[in-house]
């Protein structure tokens, strides 16, 4: 084979992997190009501070809060479902459960993150809400802790494959020694192994934190399309992504001003999910070698 | 009690709490398969695959999605096994730690976190509008490559780390040029590990529904998609359609299509674990 080819083949290849990059690119320009245009018709003090978000009404009002409210309070649900069960999971498996059981149980649980969100908007939709409704008076068809308990549920095996990876990488030594002064499983699991794990931990609940955010379809069925300032979990509440699938899911011209909310909306969120994602990216990178 | 009994206890008790909350996800998890085989696999029968959506929920089928699935996933693998394959040779063989590679692999893992949603207003703007593909099935796959491609990209790199250098410098040896190296000896390796990472990322594609709704397609397409160009609907599509309806009739064809779809995320997803497990036992070098 000649030098030649050997070099486009390589060209060819670098190629590929500069496509990421391209893609990264092509996001940020989308992004910022669209929402420029939405930000020379709207000052960017209404948006983060003024508490309606009705660009689909006749009495126009574009302050990003209320997506905001609805966003951070089915995340919030999300995370509190998800992190004690996520987190007890990751612990029993690596402080208690018997050898072997570890390779069996994570792809078993792992089948809930393969499960499409569709899916678990409709689980939300027409097994939780009524199961909720018995015994929670005036909930409606859409609400925000529905929504929230079932994303909760998706990102359970997120918490707990990480977290489970973070503990597992501890030194069997360090458990060792504290078994050797007495101490219980117990004992040893929340003074020993989780704060040794921490770092990992805490990757592993940042990122559910991010995927919570950027996750749209349950929300988008089982949430509701109101965008209301609200912190109450039984109200119906629209999440930037709902909205973002709100509207395009309707007919609206593009180029107008309706056409570019999506995108201010998108560089929010994009916003949100990329400083998580670094922070995680850094923490990993900063404490990943503490034990090697 | 004295302090060693109450810390047995605390002991015990969270054990069978941490067995609880492991039982818990499957049980949920168990529970709502129940339910929906329950609603939903009365419906389905030849007519349901085969005829095409109606307003009437007894009469409408799901022929458009299955086959706009199955469209989707053919292209969007076309698309993005050899870019993703290709970017992984390259991150793992030539890459050299240079700043490049650096920025490259930073940028890979904050791609994969980057929302689905997102993926899709990239789509709109780059494939829908400026190369003028509108709401087709090429403008959904291209979009859908991209958000599955870092997926493929992490899981080659991973396959190919597998493999033993010392593989490489016997073809090295033999005069086997780098490229001859990788082509015959390294990948035929990794093959396994690839796969199951192409299979992976192939499957959450064909579940994804937000960046499709994003770049324009339809819920009703009253249609078999015949080229690349046409509109189109897919299994995920076609549920949210149905669940967002008042109508009964609609929620059980909305199981009904769940089975569907989860037939083939199931079916995707147990291929890749068999594939997975018979490559990592042979990986013992």
């Amino acid at each position: 084979m000649s030098k030649r080819s050997e070099k486009v083949i390589e060209g060819g290849l670098a190629f590929s992997a500069l496509i990421t990059i391209l893609t990264t690119v092509g996001i940020l320009w989308v992004l910022l190009s669209e929402s420029i245009g939405f930000f020379q018709e709207v000052s960017i003090i209404d948006f983060i501070t003024d508490t309606q978000w009705t660009p689909l009404f006749a009495q126009k009002h574009y302050g990003i809060l209320p997506l905001l409210a609805g966003t951070f309070l089915t995340t919030a649900i999300a995370v509190s479902v998800a992190l004690p069960i996520g987190l007890s999971i990751a612990i029993y498996l690596s402080e208690y459960a018997p050898k072997g059981y570890r390779q069996k149980i994570k792809p078993a649980l792992e089948i809930l993150a393969a499960v499409p969100t569709v899916v678990y908007g409709f689980f939300a939709l027409t097994v939780v809400t009524p199961f909720l409704q018995t015994f929670v008076p005036g909930l409606g068809s859409f609400n925000a802790i529905s929504a929230g308990i079932v994303m909760g549920i998706m990102i359970i095996p997120l918490i707990s494959s990480l977290s489970e990876d973070a503990l597992f990488s501890i030194p069997k030594s360090l458990r060792e020694a504290s078994y050797g002064m007495g101490a219980t499983k117990f004992q040893t699991a929340f003074k020993v192994s989780v704060p040794s794990a921490s770092s990992g931990i805490v990757v592993s609940v940042i990122l559910a934190i991010a995927r919570a955010i950027g996750e749209t379809m349950i929300v988008s069925i089982a949430a509701g399309q109101q965008p209301i300032l609200t912190m109450d979990p039984r109200d119906a509440v629209e999440t930037i992504t709902a909205y973002i699938v709100q509207v395009s899911l309707g007919d609206v011209q593009h180029g107008s001003i309706e056409y570019k909310t999506i995108f201010a909306a998108g560089i929010t969120l994009f916003i949100f999910t990329f400083i998580l994602n670094n922070v995680s990216y850094w923490i990993k990178k900063k404490y990943q070698e503490k034990y090697e | 009690m004295n302090n060693l009994d109450k810390n047995r206890l605390i002991d015990t008790s969270f054990k069978y709490f941490g067995i609880a909350c492991t039982l818990f996800g499957l049980v949920v998890l168990a529970i709502f398969l129940v339910k929906i085989v329950i609603e939903g696999i009365h419906r389905i029968d030849w007519n349901f695959l085969a005829n095409l959506p109606s307003r009437r929920p007894q009469k409408a089928g799901i022929l458009t999605a299955w086959t706009g699935t199955a469209w989707i996933l053919g292209l969007t693998a076309i698309i993005s096994i050899p870019l993703g394959v290709a970017a992984g040779v390259y991150l793992e063989e030539y890459g050299k730690k240079n700043k490049l590679t650096t920025i490259i692999e930073i940028n890979i893992a904050n791609l994969a976190g980057v929302p689905s949603i997102i993926y899709g207003l990239l789509g709109l703007e780059i494939f829908v509008r400026t190369f003028k593909f509108g709401g087709s099935l090429l403008a959904g796959a291209f979009t859908l490559a991209l958000l599955i491609l870092p997926i493929i990209i992490v899981a080659t790199r991973e396959a190919l780390k597998a493999v033993p250098s010392t593989l490489r410098q016997a073809s090295f040896g033999m005069g086997a040029t780098k490229w001859q190296t990788i082509w015959y000896q390294v990948l035929p390796a990794s093959s396994g590990g690839i796969l199951t990472g192409i299979i992976l990322a192939l499957s959450r594609a064909v579940g994804e529904t937000a960046p499709l709704i994003v770049i324009g397609a339809l819920a009703y397409v009253p249609f078999v998609a015949q080229s690349p160009m046409d509109e189109f609907t897919v299994l995920p599509m076609q549920i949210f359609n149905w669940v967002s309806r008042p109508q009964h009739g609609f929620v059980v064809n909305a199981a009904a299509a769940i089975i569907i779809l989860l037939l083939i995320t199931f079916v995707m997803n147990g291929i890749a674990i068999y594939l997975r497990n018979k490559w990592q036992k042979k990986v013992n070098w």
